[in-house]
C-alpha cells in the first residue's frame, strides 16, 4: 500500500505538453508562479491607479497626459472628474486588496511552499487547485472589465457600502454595470480562494511525511494554515453578501435598501431593506481578510529572519498560537469598522474591547521578534532587510491602531486620513514588504538564480524611505480633519493641508519609480542571474533540501524522513551552525523533543 | 444477464506504518533523532475527508451569512408578510431523506462486494442509482414548489418573505444538483471498479450535509416565513 503523497503524483506524472506544463499545469510550484505572476500584474495596476489619484490629489486640475483614454466621460480633456477620483480609488483598493494581498503572500508562496515543508509531492487535489488559480485569473479579468464597460467601474470604494452600491445607475457612474461585475468579480475570486484552502488544510492536516508532527512545521506553513482557515469562514461569507447585492441590482430585491430614498429628486423603489446588513456582512468578511493579508506575511518573515540570524526564535509555540489568537480573535472586532455607522453605540464598547484584546497577540509576536533578534548577528541582505522593515511598518501601523480601537477617539478619525495611514502601514506596505522578503529569499529556490544583492539593498533603503515619506504625514492629515475619499480640498479648513499631499504625491511617485529596480533585477535574474545551489542561505527546513528550482516531484521520489525540528541553528552539526530537518546526524539540539 | 465478477477494486485499507511513509497524524508520532521508527500505528485520514470537512465549512457559513441575513431583514421593516410553504415540500424532505438511507445501503454493501464475490446483485451500484434518482426527484420537487409559488403571484421580488424563499432553496438546490454530479463521478468511478472508500465516504458525508442543511432551511423558513 502507498500514500496518499504517493496517489497524487500517480494521478498526473511530469507533464510533456507545453500547455499542462506552463497553462494549465497542476503541478503546484507552478500554480504558485502563476499566482505570483497575477499579483505582479495587479500591483502594477494598482500602483499605476494610485499614482493617479496621488496628482488629482496634489494638483486637481492638472491635466494627466493619456487620461481620457482610459475613460472619455471620466476625464475629459485628461482632467479627472471627482466621479472618476472615486472609480479609480475602488479599483486601486479592489486590485490591491484581493489579487495583490490576498493573491501573493498566501496563494503564490503558499502554494508552492506547502507541499515541500510537509514534504508531500503534490496538493492533494491538483485538479481543484489548478481550478483555483483559473478561477481567481477569471475574476481578475472580469474586474478588469468594469474599467472599458458602460461608463466605468463602480465608485463606492472596495466596501462597497449600501445603499449606494445597490441603487443601480442613479446613484452615479458605475454604480450600475460597474456593481454589478465588481461583485460578480468578487464572488468568482471567493471561489477560488476557497478551492485553494480546501487543498492547503489537507495537504498540511494529511499528506505530512514521516516525522512532520505539526509542531514539526516551519512557521510560513502554520501561518498558511491559519490563513487558510480565515480564508474559509471568511469568504464563505462576503459571497453571499455579492449574491444578495447583485440581486437587488438584477432582481428587484430590497436587501440592503430602505424605503423612501430619493436619490437625485427620483423616488426609489426599493422598500424595506437594511444598510446596515451589508456592512455587519462585508465586515465579518473585511476584517478577517485583513488578517488574511498580513499572517502570511508574519510567518514568512519569521522564516527569513530565523534563517539570517542562526538562531530560532525565543518560542516557535508562542508564535504559533498568537497567530491563531489573532484569527480567532479577528471574527469578534469587525464592528470597529462601524462605530459611527449607526448601530447600537453600545455594541461599540463589545467590539471595541477585543479590538484592544487583539493587540496582545499582535505585540507578543512582535515582541518574540524584537526579542529574538536582540543580541543576534543578522546577516543583512535584502530578505532579512525587508524583514526587519516589516516589523518597522507594523509596530508604525499597530499603534495607529490602539488610538483608532476606542469608539471616543474614533469618532474624530473615522474616515480621516489617520485611517488611511494606519491600515496603509499595518496592511499594504507590512504585506508587500512581506512579499519583498519572500521573494529575495526563495527566489533562488523557485527560479533557479541568484538576485542581484546590491540591487536588492538598494531596492530596500530607497523604498523604505519612500512609504514612510508617503504615509507618515497621513497621521497628521488625519488630525488636522483631513476627509479620506474626497477627490478635492475644496472646503477652507483643508486648504492648508494640501502642501501636505503635494509632498506625499511626490513622494509616492519617487517610491513607484523605485520599484523599477525591483522589476529590473527580477526579470534580468531571472535570466541571467548566478545559477542557485540547493541551500544558498543554509536553510534548515525542507525547501533547503531540494534542488533550485525543485524537480517535478519536489522530492526526487525519496520517501522524506523529519528527524528534527524547523529551526535548528546555533548547534554543532557536520554541515556547519545547523542541521536540517530531515538529516539523520545526532546532534546537541536546542530545546527539541526527543 | 450473467452475473459478471469485477476485479478486486483499488480502495486503500488503513494504513500501517511499516509500509513506506504515512503522514504523522497525531501528536507524540515523532521519529526520534536515534531513527528507530515508533511502535504505535500512526495513521493519517485520507485527504478527501478532511477536504470535505473544509468544503462544508464553508457551505455552513454561507448559509449561517444567509441566516443572519434573513434574521436581519425581518427585523428591518414592517413589511415582512408571512408566506405559506407548499405543501410539496415536506415531501422533498422525505425524498431527500431517503435519499440518504439509500445512500447508507450502499455505502454497508461496498465492504461487502469488495470483500467478497464481487457480483452483479450485491453490487452497491443499484443503490446509488437510487440515490441518484430520489436526488432528481427532490431537484424536481422544489421547481414544482416555486411553479406553485408563481401561480399564487409570488416571485423573488414581490416580497422580502419571498425573496429569501427563492434564494435559499434555490441554493440549497444548486449544490444539490452539485451533489448529483460528484454522484455520477462516484458511480463512473465504481463502474470502472477504481473507487475509494475515501472517495465515497466524502461523497457521503457531503450527501448527508444536503440533507441536515435542508431540514435546517425548512424550519428556518417554517419559523420565519
Amino acid at each position: 500500500m502507498h500514500d496518499m503523497s504517493a496517489h497524487a503524483a500517480a494521478h498526473h506524472g511530469p507533464p510533456t505538453s507545453f500547455i499542462r506544463k506552463n497553462i494549465f499545469s497542476l503541478d503546484h510550484k507552478v500554480i504558485g508562479k502563476q499566482y505570483y505572476g497575477l499579483g505582479l500584474a495587479a500591483v502594477i495596476i494598482g500602483m499605476v491607479l494610485s499614482w493617479i489619484m496621488r496628482i488629482h490629489l496634489g494638483w486637481t486640475n492638472y491635466a494627466i497626459p493619456g487620461l481620457h483614454l482610459l475613460s472619455k466621460t471620466g476625464a475629459p480633456g485628461d482632467v479627472m472628474t471627482p466621479e472618476y477620483y472615486m472609480q479609480v480609488m475602488t479599483m486601486h483598493a479592489t486590485f490591491m486588496v484581493f489579487f495583490v494581498l490576498t493573491v501573493v503572500p498566501f496563494a503564490a508562496f503558499g502554494n508552492f511552499f506547502i507541499p515541500i515543508h510537509t514534504g508531500a509531492e503534490d496538493m492533494p487535489f491538483p485538479h481543484f487547485n489548478m481550478m483555483s488559480f483559473w478561477t481567481t485569473f477569471v475574476a481578475f479579468c472580469v474586474m478588469l472589465l468594469s474599467f472599458f464597460v458602460g461608463d466605468g467601474p463602480t465608485l463606492g470604494g472596495w466596501t462597497q457600502y449600501a445603499p449606494l452600491s445597490a441603487l443601480g445607475p442613479v446613484a452615479g457612474p458605475g454604480e450600475g454595470s460597474g456593481v454589478i461585475i465588481w461583485a460578480t468579480s468578487i464572488a468568482i475570486f471567493c471561489v477560488g480562494q476557497l478551492f485553494g484552502a480546501l487543498n492547503f488544510i489537507p495537504n498540511i492536516l494529511d499528506l505530512r511525511c514521516k516525522g512532520m508532527s505539526m509542531w514539526r512545521l516551519p512557521l510560513p506553513t502554520w501561518a498558511w494554515f491559519i490563513t487558510s482557515c480565515m480564508g474559509l469562514t471568511s469568504f464563505s461569507v462576503l459571497m453571499p453578501a455579492c449574491i444578495l447585492l447583485i440581486l437587488d441590482h438584477v432582481a428587484g430585491t430590497s436587501f440592503f435598501v430602505a424605503s423612501n430614498l430619493v436619490i437625485n429628486d427620483q423616488l426609489q423603489p426599493h422598500s424595506g431593506g437594511s444598510t446596515l446588513l451589508w456592512q455587519h456582512l462585508f465586515w465579518f468578511f473585511g476584517h478577517p481578510e485583513v488578517y488574511i493579508a498580513i499572517v502570511p506575511g508574519m510567518g514568512i518573515v519569521s522564516h527569513v529572519l530565523i534563517t539570517n540570524m542562526r538562531k530560532p526564535m525565543l518560542s516557535h509555540r508562542v508564535m504559533v498560537y498568537s497567530m491563531g489568537a489573532l484569527a480567532v480573535l479577528s471574527y469578534m472586532v469587525y464592528g470597529h469598522h462601524m462605530f459611527v455607522s449607526g448601530m447600537n453605540p453600545f455594541s461599540s464598547l463589545l467590539f471595541s474591547f477585543p479590538t484592544l484584546m487583539i493587540t496582545i497577540p499582535s505585540t507578543v509576536i512582535v515582541l518574540i521578534w524584537i526579542g529574538s533578534l536582540y543580541g543576534a548577528k543578522i546577516r543583512i541582505n535584502p530578505a532579512s532587510l525587508f524583514a526587519l522593515g516589516f516589523i518597522s511598518l507594523f509596530i508604525t501601523g499597530g499603534i495607529s491602531g490602539f488610538f483608532l480601537a476606542q469608539p471616543s477617539i474614533q469618532i474624530l478619525l473615522h474616515a480621516t486620513y489617520f485611517v488611511v495611514a494606519h491600515f496603509h502601514f499595518t496592511m499594504a506596505i507590512a504585506a508587500i514588504f512581506g512579499i519583498f522578503s519572500g521573494t529575495y529569499f526563495w527566489f533562488p529556490k523557485m527560479w533557479g538564480r541568484m538576485m542581484n544583492d546590491t540591487l536588492g539593498k538598494i531596492h530596500f533603503w530607497l523604498t523604505f524611505i519612500g512609504v514612510y515619506a508617503i504615509f507618515m504625514p497621513m497621521h497628521y492629515l488625519g488630525l488636522a480633519g483631513n476627509v479620506r475619499r474626497y477627490q478635492a480640498f475644496v472646503v477652507d479648513y483643508m486648504q492648508p493641508l494640501v502642501g501636505v499631499h503635494q509632498f506625499i504625491t511626490i513622494a509616492a511617485l519617487f517610491t513607484g519609480a523605485v520599484q523599477l529596480i525591483f522589476i529590473y533585477n527580477f526579470i534580468h535574474s531571472r535570466f541571467r542571474g548566478e545559477p542557485a545551489p540547493d541551500n544558498p542561505w543554509q536553510g534548515t527546513s525542507l525547501e533547503w533540501s531540494i534542488p533550485s528550482p525543485p524537480p517535478h516531484d519536489n522530492f526526487g521520489g525519496k520517501h522524506v524522513v523529519v528527524y528534527h525540528d524547523p529551526y535548528q541553528y546555533g548547534v554543532k552539526s557536520s554541515t556547519g551552525d545547523y542541521v536540517m530537518q530531515d538529516s539523520p546526524e545526532q546532534v546537541n539540539t536546542i530545546n527539541e523533543e526527543p | 444477464m450473467a452475473t459478471t465478477v469485477h476485479e478486486p477494486p483499488k480502495i486503500e485499507p488503513r494504513r500501517s506504518p511499516q509500509l513506506g511513509h504515512t503522514g504523522n497524524g497525531g501528536f507524540g508520532n515523532l521519529v526520534p533523532n536515534d531513527g528507530k521508527l515508533p511502535a504505535v500505528e500512526d495513521y493519517a485520514p485520507p485527504p478527501s475527508r478532511t477536504g470535505i470537512w473544509v468544503a462544508l465549512a464553508a457551505i455552513t457559513m454561507s448559509f449561517a451569512a444567509f441566516t443572519s441575513a434573513l434574521i436581519v431583514r425581518q427585523g428591518a421593516a414592517p413589511d415582512w408578510h408571512h408566506l405559506t410553504l407548499p405543501n410539496i415540500l415536506f415531501w422533498n424532505t422525505l425524498v431527500l431523506l431517503a435519499s440518504s438511507v439509500t445512500l447508507e445501503f450502499a455505502r454497508r454493501r461496498v465492504a461487502g462486494f469488495m470483500g467478497g464475490p464481487r457480483t452483479e446483485e450485491l453490487s452497491p451500484a443499484r443503490w446509488l442509482h437510487v440515490t441518484a434518482v430520489l436526488g432528481v426527484v427532490f431537484v424536481a420537487g422544489q421547481y414544482i414548489a416555486w411553479l406553485q409559488l408563481r401561480s399564487h403571484g409570488l416571485y423573488l421580488a414581490t416580497n422580502p418573505n419571498s425573496s429569501f424563499f427563492y434564494l435559499l432553496t434555490a441554493l440549497h438546490g444548486l449544490h444539490v444538483l452539485g451533489g448529483l454530479t460528484g454522484l455520477t463521478y462516484v458511480i463512473h468511478k465504481l463502474n470502472r471498479v477504481v473507487l475509494r472508500r475515501s472517495t465515497l465516504d466524502s461523497f457521503s458525508y457531503y450527501w448527508h450535509f444536503m440533507g441536515i442543511l435542508w431540514v435546517y432551511l425548512l424550519l428556518l423558513l417554517w419559523m420565519r416565513l
